[in-house]
């Protein structure tokens, strides 16, 4: 439960992100997936020396958006295998900030328990497919599922998504906001015209969304 | 790892139309597969099964049309990952479309001591229990308990 005056813990996370290099950094660590990241390859995708990149992302890790990992990414052990790199990836944790407050979170729990215990689960589901219709055709799909916060990686078999937008209602009602999920991704599809060339399905596994989408065969 | 303590589940589902109805052939079809998913899942300890299918739909203790599941698990998160990551996930998705909504508990765990197997009576009394709100003998998963031998640790 999470009550609308997280203010100051919240506040501190969303002000880490105040600056436009860190948020750039911020941004790329977290388009790396599940798979953390160097400063180097920050730096690299930023444009800016490894040096204020690191300064950045410890910036970052102070401020609990993102967690260290160390790894020797070489694959090399032992003598000449050299120190092991410090990595990043993005915190588990969320934080909002809403002023005035706002307990959205709490209404969307109070909403999905009502759903689930009148059996309503079918009607979000329609409605779920027409908010995803109602986009504009034509929209490139990686592009169409990063605009709805799904990070979208493109896989040898089809996208997968790394980011659940509803994470924290997915855990508590899974069948329910899951199965929104691919009801509204459904719905982008069809929406941007996109739904001969792609499928989406559930196919659950932990740290992604459990919606994936496969490319249709001769579509 | 050996713990004292195991997770024990009971599930209530009311059906839309008996099991030979056509609109239930979905559910009918992924019986089998589901429980030899759950079978070969990792913390799987034991399911309730019964008659020639090896299956828990003709044990009906609530209402004739009111069918149950009942399992034991080596954690939580074991029988979180068999239900909610896995193809199971999918089939509780479409639940509507075979079960009318039990309110306001249909599910519900506890901890039972390791080698023990509890009774469909002991999982009625449970889902009764549950319905008056979530406690150490009587949970789901949007409020867990840590089993008792974690309890007396801390």
């Amino acid at each position: 439960m999470t009550a609308p005056d997280d203010l100051d813990s919240g506040l501190a996370a969303v002000a880490a992100l105040a600056d436009g290099v860190r948020r750039a950094a911020y941004r790329a660590v977290l388009a790396a997936g599940a798979g953390p990241v160097g400063r180097d390859e920050v730096a690299a995708a930023l444009g800016v020396g490894r040096t204020l990149a690191a300064f950045h992302l410890d910036k970052l890790v102070d401020a609990g958006l993102l967690e260290v990992s160390y790894a020797r990414r070489s694959g090399r052990t032992g003598p000449g295998a050299g120190r092991p790199a410090k990595l990043y990836r993005a915190s588990a944790a969320e934080h909002a900030v809403s002023v005035p407050p706002r307990a959205y979170r709490t209404a969307a729990e109070l909403l999905a328990e009502s759903v689930e215990r009148s059996g309503a689960d079918a009607a979000l589901f329609e409605v779920a497919r027409e908010h995803g219709r109602r986009t504009s055709p034509g929209a490139d799909v990686p592009d169409l599922l990063a605009a709805h916060g799904y990070a979208p990686a493109e896989t040898p078999a089809g996208i997968e998504l790394r980011n659940c937008p509803f994470h924290r209602l997915a855990e508590q009602f899974p069948p329910l906001i899951c199965g929104m999920n691919l009801a509204m991704i459904t719905g982008l599809l069809d929406g941007a015209g996109a739904s001969a060339r792609w499928r989406a399905r559930m196919d659950a596994a932990p740290g992604r969304c459990c919606v994936v989408l496969s490319k249709n065969n001769g579509g | 790892m050996t713990t004292a303590f195991h997770l024990a589940q009971f599930n209530a589902a009311r059906l839309r139309a008996p099991l030979t109805d056509p609109t239930m052939a979905g559910f009918v079809a992924g019986l089998d597969t589901i429980n030899a998913l759950a079978d070969a899942s990792p913390g799987f300890v034991w399911r309730l099964a019964e008659g020639p299918d090896g299956d828990a739909t003709t044990v009906r203790p609530l209402d004739p049309d009111v069918i149950v599941t009942m399992s034991v698990w080596e954690s939580i998160e074991a029988l979180r990952a068999f239900s909610y990551q896995s193809t199971h996930l999918d089939y509780l998705r479409r639940r509507r479309e075979w079960f009318r909504p039990i309110a306001p508990a249909s599910l519900v765990l506890w901890w039972i001591p390791a080698g023990r197997l509890p009774t469909v009576e002991q999982g009625c009394e449970r889902l009764a229990r549950v319905a008056a709100g979530p406690s150490p003998e009587a949970f789901t998963f949007r409020q867990t308990y840590p089993a008792p031998e974690l309890t007396a640790r801390t």
